[in-house]
């Protein structure tokens, strides 16, 4: 729903490298998206390509490694992955413990671009 | 077709909202100033709630509302009628409010004459999970007629909160909710979140919540400072 807010400001941090990089094109930029985020993939490159029309980032791909969800177990405090799909139905898999925090899965990382 | 080079970026692109939203907490410290993030999905009860939150505690607080919403105003005229102060941010079609758009919010009040603001956040269970307002404190509202499986749908949401409220109990005895369920299931997301049941409509409940509210203005006001939130 908010891909738009997203891209604008993935837009702006790539244009802002490439600028301070003397680069003219952006082929890919690879990102890290936690897997709790609601953005769907399609719908990323899309905004994007939308978004970076007639800019240096036109025509460039997002690539994504999408980022597990790591929760702790408020039991014995162990950290484990969660799957996003059955994530109120999981139980810790140390002590079988069934409430835990979130610690990670909603991060937006860019981590790097390709450019010519 | 040039050589392809590989350039470092390594920024997490919230880092200038969560950056904005510390900011935030800080000044609204200094300056007394209590934040609430009020979220929901739209109807849940977020204008009934902080109607009833205003009758129960407007003789202890000095109490401001920022209401958030995509094109209408019929939430702040509901609100300002009680005689608080209350602005009116459209967010456009925006589907969330961030830091910086509280901000600008809050300058539309005289700060120095108010203990507690609270955000009437965009009716939505998905954006606004993912953007730190510069609140104190996240609060969510779950009715009874959207079904006990909102955990399941929207996790991000009841992980980021600090209470939650499930409205509408009135409505218990027409629905199958299964109100064990949603505690097992909001507990597994979120092992801290307090949880209270309420009805804004019969007032069941409002107790409970003006106590929790009560309890985070007095630790704010006059005790220990309230840990950052997220």
């Amino acid at each position: 729903m908010h891909e738009l807010p997203i891209m604008e400001k993935i837009l702006k941090i790539a244009l802002r490298h490439a600028q301070a990089n003397n680069v003219t094109k952006i082929v890919a930029i690879k990102m890290q998206i936690g897997r709790l985020s609601d953005l769907e993939e399609e719908w990323i490159q899309r905004y994007f390509n939308y978004l970076s029309k007639g800019s240096p980032a036109e025509g460039a791909k997002i690539e994504i490694e999408w980022m597990p969800i790591v929760m702790r177990c408020s039991n014995c405090m162990k950290t484990y992955e969660a799957d996003r799909k059955n994530m109120t139905e999981r139980v810790c898999p140390s002590c079988g413990g069934k409430d835990g925090s979130l610690l990670s899965g909603k991060e937006y990382y860019i981590k790097e671009m390709e450019v010519q | 077709m040039g050589e392809i080079k590989l350039i470092e970026i390594k920024e997490e692109i919230l880092t200038d909202n969560n950056n904005a939203a510390e900011e935030l907490r800080e000044w609204l410290k200094q300056n007394k100033t209590f934040l609430l993030n009020l979220m929901s999905s739209p109807g849940a009860g977020k204008t009934s709630l902080i109607m009833n939150t205003i009758r129960a505690l407007k003789d202890r607080f000095r109490i401001g509302v920022l209401e958030a919403d995509i094109d209408s105003i019929v939430d702040a005229e509901k609100v300002a009628s009680l005689g608080i102060p209350t602005v009116q941010i459209r967010t456009g079609g925006f589907c969330h409010l961030d830091a910086f758009m509280v901000m600008k919010g809050l300058d539309a009040f005289d700060l120095s004459k108010i203990d507690l603001v609270i955000i009437e956040n965009v009716g939505n269970l998905v954006c606004p999970a993912e953007f730190d307002t510069g609140a104190f404190r996240n609060a969510m509202i779950l009715s009874v007629p959207e079904g006990d499986d909102k955990p399941l749908k929207y996790p991000l949401m009841f992980s980021v909160c600090d209470v939650l409220i499930v409205n509408k109990i009135d409505y218990l005895g027409l629905s199958d909710f299964n109100m064990a369920a949603l505690y097992e299931r909001v507990h597994k997301l979120n092992a801290d979140i307090t949880i209270i049941e309420a009805s804004c409509k019969t007032g069941e409940g409002t107790d409970s919540w003006v106590n929790w509210m009560d309890v985070q203005m007095k630790n704010f006001l006059y005790g220990k400072e309230p840990d950052n939130e997220r």
